[in-house]
């Protein structure tokens, strides 16, 4: 690895080459308040809370979009840094509604915990208003701007993670917002309810429809297609309430699509979905074991020549499951006679 | 003075005239291509065709006085010419040589009329450096640029010039960027020299959106060739072989203009492959901006080209290192490359020469407000404030007294009498709490209300912020929202000194120039002028009587 080593905060760092100031901070373990900066997005220095002093350099430079170089000393919270930063806070408090839907009072929300780390304890500034009717026309999360800090991270993901632009940042000085074309709702663009931009977002201005924090969350594989996205489902009182994508593994890097995110719980907790096999028996369709289950079907096949029967697999199995199956199909049964529900 | 009506000298022998007819927006919006056709009708009908030459100009600067016309060879200066003063025009002075007193320029304080253009205070005191053949030639045909010496530079640089000799030059004459910021301008051409690239790029930044600005307009109306000349050579410098104008499209004539001059350089060989039988290829292309103000920032103007969104970024990585497209890109202003040929031509050591120590050339403002004489106005770095505004400006009219000078635009900030010995160059108007800025220069007197006047500036602003960075974006409405209270005599104790600690905190959080200066107009005029602001907050009361709520 190319690496270099920088100063921060009177610790050496060693980061690769090409690592932002910000970077080498976190792995250093050094916090750096941020809202706009994101480790999918391209560097934006938009909310200017990470900004630090670097010798050499004029002014207070943005960690997130100042290249860390070889031999640069940062120091991360001095007085005039942390000045700034708190009137920076207060100027978007004195913008936010105080009663904010998202609070828990936990660490969830990067705002809060922004402004508990800078200790904020006035409010020198105007109480500003807005009253921008709240968007719930998606299914699955709604928008209210009147929390929006206009970050454009929502704006930035869509564009630069999920490549479908359903987003914009429209108008500009205060009154800039996130905007679907022409101002519309968003189900009237072509947004395709991924929820990506939800996630990021760092107020209560994008919401999930569904806000019951989960008690423990599971580790498992997303079970709606074959890529195998790996998937936190959160659960409380025996449901599943949420979903969340796995940033450390390296299929999906956290990412997921809508049936991921916000159609797991909706067939998981469903009253009709199958939890156990069913066999028929004189006529009427029964819930059975799995033992008796498969023993019936594998006495029924055994009774068929080669070429005599088909599979039908699913997308909803994962990539090694339908291999599986047609390594079954043809080895053990000797078909090639064998399809998947999404050519039906 | 005495009488001026009489003949002139050379009466008698068959004079020949030329007649320069101001062509510049200003003129042109009080119909002086009308004027100007019905001159040359005049002149057919009369018979003068062949000793009576008439010729389309740019702006003189002199716009407060428009339509003006100038004859030479006398240098007989005309304003205000309308269509229904042509006859007279043309049988008197033209064929008669006559001089029309009516028409001749009237001292505003001794009321006596000024026959010749250089005798005018307005034009006297001034330095004409960029400017110079503003006015003179016609801004359509190359030829007369030609025959001022134009293009001269250019072949020198190319014959016997290496790059690095160009830089050098341009570096030992101190020329420093006309944008605003004053970056020495052969420091930065050696930067983006030195960024190893296959492909480099130049922009020209004409973009100027400061309300009340419109040097750099007269300047590609007025010259085009020399802004197309000084960039071919930044080009060759910096090793570019593309370039790109960006003009804001509410400059339609200047457009055209620099379209004209850039088809004629093409034809002429000083643009295109192999630039003058040499091996230097450079191409220009003129981009039309959509008119935002923060698109005149350098990094917000590329993205613009690029076709995104004209958002500023953060800046390492500079343009010289990686500018449009990633590749490293040097972006000057209109006057700093129309000042690049004559400084060839006249070299270094003469350029340094004007100025101060540690500002070189000359300025270009636009004289504007409460003042006799407005226009644009050319002057060595380091001329006194009062020069400007009372010798060629010609003083605060209507009795009234001066109050306060705005340089700077929405960036700058307003000083007070006391400053009017100021030199004007770039170290003493920030020392001031001001900025040079690319060339606004407001004059205030007595009855403007100096809080009323920071509210105007930060509702620019605050209109005018891409909207990216919290300080800028919510710091000025904040600032715009505070000010507004003290307008309407809703201000509260301590909003004096709120304002100046979020400007403070605006000028060291924002991204990029726009939020590190807006808060100025408002910071200087605390600074200078607290009392207006106490006496409105504390008594309720608008000195100056403009605050309506307040009266
Ligand atoms: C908000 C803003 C607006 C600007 N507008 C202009 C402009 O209209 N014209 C210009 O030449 N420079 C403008 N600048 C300065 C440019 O960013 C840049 O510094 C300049 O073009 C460099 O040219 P110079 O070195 O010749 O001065 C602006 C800067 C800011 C922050
Ligand atoms: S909606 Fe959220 S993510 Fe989007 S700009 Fe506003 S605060 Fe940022
Ligand atoms: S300072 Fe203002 S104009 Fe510049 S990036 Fe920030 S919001 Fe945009
Ligand atoms: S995180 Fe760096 S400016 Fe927002």
């Amino acid at each position: 690895m190319d690496a270099i080593t920088l100063t921060i905060d009177g610790a050496a760092v060693t980061v690769r080459r090409g690592a932002t100031v910000l970077e080498a901070a976190q792995q250093a373990g050094i916090y750096i308040p941020t809202l706009c900066s994101d480790h999918d997005l391209e560097p934006y220095g938009g909310c200017r809370l990470c900004i630090v002093e670097i010798e050499k350099m004029a002014g207070l430079p943005t960690a997130c979009t100042t290249p860390a170089t070889s031999g640069m000393v940062v120091r991360t919270a001095t007085p005039a840094v942390n000045e700034a930063r708190r009137d920076i806070v207060a100027l978007l408090l004195a913008d936010y509604p105080d009663d904010c839907p998202a609070c828990t009072g936990d660490d969830r929300c990067d705002f809060h915990q922004v402004v508990a780390y800078l200790g904020l304890d006035e409010q020198p500034f105007r109480r500003l208003h807005r009253s921008i009717p709240i968007d719930s026309s998606n299914p699955f999360f709604e928008r209210d701007l009147d929390y929006c800090i206009a970050c454009g991270k929502c704006v930035r993901t869509c564009d630069e993670v999920v490549n479908v632009d359903a987003i914009e940042m429209a108008s500009r000085g205060y009154t800039i917002l996130p905007s679907a074309f022409g101002g519309k709702p968003i189900v009237q663009s072509n947004c395709i309810s991924c929820g990506e931009c939800v996630v990021r977002c760092p107020t209560a201005a994008l919401m999930p429809k569904e806000r019951r924090l989960p008690a423990q969350e599971v580790k498992t594989t997303c079970p709606y297609c074959g890529v195998g996205c790996q998937i936190y489902l959160g659960v409380s009182d025996g449901q599943v309430i949420s979903v969340r994508g796995d940033r450390d593994n390296d299929v999906n890097r956290g990412l997921l699509c809508v049936k991921g995110r916000f159609g797991v719980a909706g067939y998981v907790n469903h009253p009709e979905r199958l939890t156990l096999p069913l066999v028929r028996k004189d006529g009427a369709l029964r819930e059975t074991t799995w033992d008796e289950a498969l023993e019936m079907v594998a006495g029924r096949l055994a009774g068929f020549g080669k070429g005599e029967v088909a599979v039908i697999s699913s997308a909803k199995c994962t990539n090694e499951d339908n291999y599986v199956i047609q390594k079954f199909a043809r080895t053990v049964l000797g078909t090639n006679n064998i399809d998947h529900c999404a050519r039906l | 003075m005495g009488k001026l009506t009489g003949l002139l000298k050379r009466r008698g022998a068959p004079e020949t005239h030329t007649v320069l007819v101001c062509q510049g927006t200003g003129c042109q919006s009080s119909k002086s291509d009308q004027i100007q056709a019905a001159l040359q009708q005049e002149i057919v009908q009369l018979g003068l065709s062949d000793r009576v030459k008439v010729k389309s100009t740019g702006c003189h600067g002199f716009c407060q006085r428009g339509p003006t016309l100038i004859i030479e060879p006398d240098g007989i200066f005309y304003t205000r010419v309308k269509a229904q003063d042509v006859p007279e025009i043309a049988r008197c002075h033209l064929d008669d040589g006559q001089i029309i007193d009516r028409l001749l320029y009237q001292h505003p304080g001794t009321l006596e009329a000024v026959s010749h253009y250089h005798d005018i205070p307005f034009y006297k005191k001034q330095q004409r450096l960029i400017m110079r053949n503003c006015g003179q030639i016609n801004p359509e045909d190359i030829q007369d640029y030609l025959d001022t010496g134009g293009y001269q530079a250019l072949r020198n640089v190319l014959s016997g010039m290496t790059p690095e000799q160009v830089i050098a030059e341009i570096r030992r004459s101190g020329l420093r960027g006309r944008g605003g910021a004053g970056f020495p301008t052969g420091q930065k051409w050696q930067f983006c020299r030195d960024s190893a690239a296959p492909q480099k790029f130049v922009i020209c930044n004409a973009d100027e959106g400061d309300p009340g600005a419109f040097m750099d307009r007269g300047i590609m109306e007025g010259d085009p060739y020399t802004i197309l000349e000084g960039f071919t050579i930044a080009a060759y410098a910096i090793g570019a072989s593309q370039g790109y104008i960006y003009v804001r499209a509410e400059y339609p004539l200047a457009i055209k203009r620099l379209r004209i001059a850039l088809k004629q350089a093409r034809e002429h060989g000083f643009v295109g492959d192999h630039i003058l039988d040499s091996d230097f290829s450079f191409d220009v292309t003129i981009k039309e901006g959509a008119g935002a103000f923060v698109c005149g920032e350098e990094t917000a103007l590329m993205a613009s080209i690029e076709g995104k969104r004209g958002m500023p970024r953060a800046r390492p990585p500079f343009p010289a290192q990686s500018g449009l497209w990633g590749q490293p890109t040097n972006i000057n202003n209109v006057k700093t490359l129309a000042s690049i040929p004559v400084i060839l031509t006249r070299g270094a050591e003469w350029y340094s020469s004007i100025g101060t120590e540690t500002s070189k050339g000359t300025a270009v403002f636009a004289l504007t407000g409460k003042i006799a004489n407005s226009g644009l106005v050319e002057v060595p770095m380091g001329t006194a404030l009062r020069q400007i505004i009372y010798d060629i400006g010609g003083g605060v009219p209507g009795g009234k007294s001066f109050k306060a000078a705005q340089t700077g635009g929405p960036s700058g900030g307003c000083l007070p009498a006391d400053f009017l010995d100021l030199p004007v160059d770039y170290e003493s108007l920030t020392q001031a709490g001001s900025i040079m800025g690319s060339g606004g220069l407001v004059i205030m007197d007595e009855a403007t209300c100096m809080v009323d006047i920071a509210r105007y500036f930060l509702s620019f602003t605050q209109h005018e912020s891409c909207g990216k960075c919290v300080p800028c974006r919510v710091g000025t409405k904040q600032m715009l929202e505070i000010l507004k209270d003290i307008t309407t005599g809703k201000g509260r104790a301590g909003d004096i000194d709120l304002l100046v600690r979020l400007g403070n905190s605006i000028k060291v959080g924002s991204l990029c120039g726009l939020g590190r200066t807006a808060p100025n107009p408002a910071l200087t005029s605390i600074r200078y002028f607290r009392d207006e602001y106490d006496a409105h907050i504390r008594d309720h009361r608008c000195p100056a009587g403009v605050c309506q709520e307040l009266a």
